[in-house]
């Protein structure tokens, strides 16, 4: 059997490297096809479309198809051209200077100019909710002319690129967003009938059922896009969309879209879909079992050293997840450049953690019990939460630590719990938005102890780990900006305020017809110019 | 005029029942825990206490709970649903797009059931101990039985995908720009699935109901007279027991009316189904208070006007009632 595997790897591989030599001219050699539909069923349905003050997938995803950013990031966290055609960074690394595309429009016919890129950072720094983290080293945007704006820093900003992309700041006309003569932002009706610069327009929208995008012939990209048409349904029950899925009915699921990961592996053996783990490098959910280390058993670094030795991370990612998730070693994603595993790593090791207890001062009693504790996680994600949670009971039985799970009656219930700091343990998930100094610094700064959800909910300071984060959100050098979060892994490996259980089990899903849908770091958060069917229609 | 007054206190009753049914589930809402900002921040993956507290302001959440249910009612006295938080939408404009499909889903239900029903209840009436009467018993039994989550998956897997004869969810195909008779028989193909999902349930108990009540009508005088008459058994069926035999199914379409829209919310979510349900669904997931309340308003009303229209249609299957 295993050598009947080695054989089939070593095929495997060969038929790879084959492909490598022969795939970019057989890539080539098609030229893309105008025309079609690509229909997608959507778990998480936006409420609008405005997502410059609301982050999120949910809203990204059709947003990045409607508005237009300064720069895409490719596949190897590279910035590449999209409203700004070219830009100049200053030697102190505090200017950057932007050259807009002279032939942009939004979909009303009125042209993009620098006002609107110096309106939508205004927007975005006051109501996104990364606002502070991404924008706050950005002093002033100028507008020296309609097509040149010049970005002036009051410090370094490493991430300043990755802020640009599309998802985090789309450009807003500011003729109809402006709060002066059209109300607040978060009531403006544009909201829900978005004006962008992007390849795709939104014609049609029914609240919590579906929407329609449509091509945008005056696109500044010539000849894109090459789809027709974009729909996005909400689909309530998994069931529904796995069998869409299977008929063909859908063409994309993006995040799971609540499916199963049963019904992803039933997926994967249909011919006519691409099941791949790509188009998540960006978001990089990582998922965790969150100490409160407020409360007193948690104090003692020992005892959640035991417990990260006494869960077995590849059982959860090979059992539990048929080896669609990958264990988590860190604070940082595996995709993510600054990547380690060069940390302190909890091996699966019972006798380890018995022993690791009793030194802290636990003793088991005569029923064998050392204490007590519970755990919460939130509804949504039976994969990655509750089997998990069924999976620790009877685990942490083993090294003498009484577990009670607390089902959660829905997310609310959770948050507030969470938010309030009433819990023992939560499992959680945390999307890292492709820089550390964005997603994940909140969990851990020792001033980010907020009565909010991910945030430092834990309770955990380190001034030392605190000051190599600041370290490396100024740092724009990045041999060394990977150093200082070398040894932010490894502080926090050591220390354990949360056991980093696995990287999410995410999978992009689509018609085998389709192309280039995968092309950068944000997976479908990034605007789909480029996908075409291979026909030049979805097939029939 | 007796029937006029009777008629103006219903109303009257529930116009009270309304307002209480309004407070009580404002009261419930807020005993649970978050607000719709909470649910917001959920949704951004997290936010900075000071947008949080600002959103509160937005919202006009800052206020004190009584305050805020004064107001609503202040103004929905006025006729003002509100705006809804989750959507930012007049709450009135989103309900009457979900209405129709509601209505069509629980009212297409209702007739398969009560007409399916009733046949079959009435034919395994004539021969009680024949195999058809056992079969009629047992599969509706069955029907009955099943979660209607249940039957609604299975529907799918056989008439979506192993047999292809209708589409897996949704109401109408999306984007096809279909109009007229075209987009109807659209509609008409999305709703099959749904309806007989949803009649299932109710199929079981109008068909053991109109069973029993039509022997139970089949063994009076009056029918005996009929036959020595000579008149034909479809006849007797038909027009002289049937008008008796039918009432208990009435009166309990009219009271299981309500389970019926309570029904659909499982429905609607298997198959997508573009109604209240789901709306309810997700304001309460939401605490999204005022589009909640607007629609147990509006399903109020629909509860209300049945059991008057369940009145009235008693009045003209048998006027003894008056």
């Amino acid at each position: 059997m295993r050598t009947a595997f080695k054989t089939w790897s070593v095929c495997l591989l060969l038929l790879a490297a084959v492909m490598l030599v022969i795939g970019p001219v057989a890539v080539n050699a098609e030229t893309p096809k105008r025309g079609g539909d690509l229909v997608a069923g959507y778990g998480q349905f936006p409420r609008h479309f405005n997502h410059a003050i609301q982050s999120g997938a949910a809203t990204a995803t059709p947003g990045t198809q409607i508005f237009a950013s300064l720069v895409e990031i490719n596949q190897k966290w590279q910035p590449v051209p999209y409203l700004a055609k070219s830009w100049e960074v200053s030697a102190d690394k505090l200017t950057y200077t932007f050259h807009l595309v002279k032939n942009a429009t939004f979909h009303d016919g009125t042209p993009v100019t620098s006002e609107d890129v110096a309106f939508s950072f205004e927007i975005v720094k006051k109501n996104h909710s990364f606002g502070p983290s991404m924008l706050g080293p950005v002093d002033r945007v100028e507008t020296p002319d309609k097509y040149t704006v010049v970005f002036k820093l009051s410090k370094p900003h490493p991430a300043l690129f990755l802020v640009l992309s599309p998802p985090l700041l789309p450009i807003l006309p500011k003729h109809i967003y402006n709060e002066e003569e059209n109300g607040p932002i978060r009531k403006n009706p544009a909201n829900i009938k978005p004006v962008g610069s992007g390849p795709f327009k939104l014609v049609e929208f029914k609240p919590g059922d579906y929407f329609v995008l449509e091509r945008y012939d005056k696109f500044f990209r010539p000849g894109r896009p090459y789809l027709d048409r974009m729909i996005g349904r909400k689909i309530k029950d998994p069931s529904a969309n796995f069998i869409a899925l299977k008929k063909g009915d859908f063409h994309m699921a993006l995040f799971n879209s609540g499916l199963r990961l049963k019904q992803v592996e039933a997926l994967k053996k249909m011919k006519h879909l691409v099941v791949t783990s790509r188009g998540y490098e960006g978001i990089a959910a990582i998922y965790f079992l969150e100490f409160n280390l407020r409360k007193d058993k948690f104090k003692d670094v020992r005892v959640r050293q035991a417990i990260a030795h006494a869960i077995d991370k590849n059982f959860i990612t090979q059992k539990l997840h048929y080896g669609y998730s990958k264990p988590a070693t860190g604070p940082i994603h595996s995709s993510f450049p600054w990547y380690t595993d060069n940390v302190t790593l909890y091996d699966y090791n019972l006798k380890k953690a018995n022993q690791l207890l009793d030194d802290a001062g636990y003793p088991r009693k005569a029923n064998g019990i050392r204490f007590s504790a519970t755990i919460d996680w939130y509804p949504g994600e039976p994969d990655s939460m509750d089997t998990i949670a069924q999976y620790l009971k009877p685990q942490l039985k083993k090294v003498g630590i009484d577990v009670q799970l607390r089902p959660p009656a829905d997310f609310l219930s959770w948050y507030k719990r969470i938010a309030g700091w009433q819990h023992d343990m939560t499992m959680s998930n945390i999307y890292s938005w492709g820089d550390p100094m964005i997603g994940v610094h909140r969990l851990y700064l020792c001033n980010n102890q907020k009565h909010v959800v991910w945030t430092n909910t834990s309770g955990y300071c380190n001034p030392e780990l605190d000051a190599v984060m600041a370290k490396a959100a100024v740092e724009t050098d990045g041999a060394k900006r990977k150093a200082l979060y070398v040894e932010m892994q490894q502080l926090l490996t050591a220390d354990v305020p949360l056991i980093w259980t696995h990287e999410a089990p995410y999978q992009s899903i689509y018609n085998k017809d389709l192309r280039n849908v995968i092309t950068s770091i944000w997976g479908s958060m990034t605007p789909f110019d480029k996908v075409y069917w291979k026909d030049g229609h979805a097939p029939k | 005029m007796k029937f006029l007054f009777t008629f103006l206190r219903k109303i009257l009753y529930s116009a009270i029942l309304l307002l209480a049914v309004i407070i009580l589930n404002f009261m419930l809402l807020h005993l649970a825990p978050g607000d719709p900002v909470d649910t917001l921040v959920g949704e951004m993956g997290g936010a900075t206490p000071e947008l949080i507290a600002q959103l509160r302001v937005d919202y006009g959440l800052d206020k004190s709970l009584p305050e805020q249910l004064l107001t609503y009612v202040v103004r929905m006295a006025k006729g003002d649903l509100g705006q809804s938080f989750n959507y930012d939408q007049p709450v009135v404009s989103l309900i009457m797009d979900r209405l129709p499909a509601t209505l069509l889903l629980v009212i297409t239900a209702l007739v398969l059931a009560i007409f399916f029903g009733t046949l079959l209840g009435i034919i395994a009436a004539q021969k009680p101990k024949s195999l058809f009467s056992g079969l009629v018993t047992v599969v509706s039994l069955a029907g009955y039985a099943a979660p209607v989550f249940w039957t609604g998956i299975m529907m799918l897997i056989l008439f979506s995908y192993w047999v292809p004869m209708f589409p897996a969810c949704g109401m109408r195909e999306v984007g096809s720009g279909a109009h007229g008779l075209i987009y109807m028989a659209d509609v008409l193909k999305h709703l099959v699935l749904p309806a007989v999902s949803l009649a299932s349930i109710y199929l079981a108990i109008y068909s053991r109901m109109a069973r029993a009540s039509m022997m139970d009508v089949l063994g009076s005088d009056y029918i005996r007279t009929a036959r020595s008459k000579g008149l034909s058994e479809r006849v007797v069926v038909y027009q002289h027991a049937l008008k008796n035999a039918i009432l208990p199914v009435v009166t309990m379409a009219g009271l299981q009316f309500s389970q019926l829209i309570a029904g659909a919310i499982v429905v609607e979510t298997v198959f997508s189904w573009p109604g209240m349900g789901q709306l309810a669904f997700d304001a309460i997931l939401r605490r999204d208070h005022p589009l909640l309340l607007g629609i147990l308003f509006f399903s109020t009303l629909i509860v209300v006007g049945v059991n008057i229209f369940t009145d009235l249609s008693y009045r003209l299957l048998d006027p003894r009632i008056r």
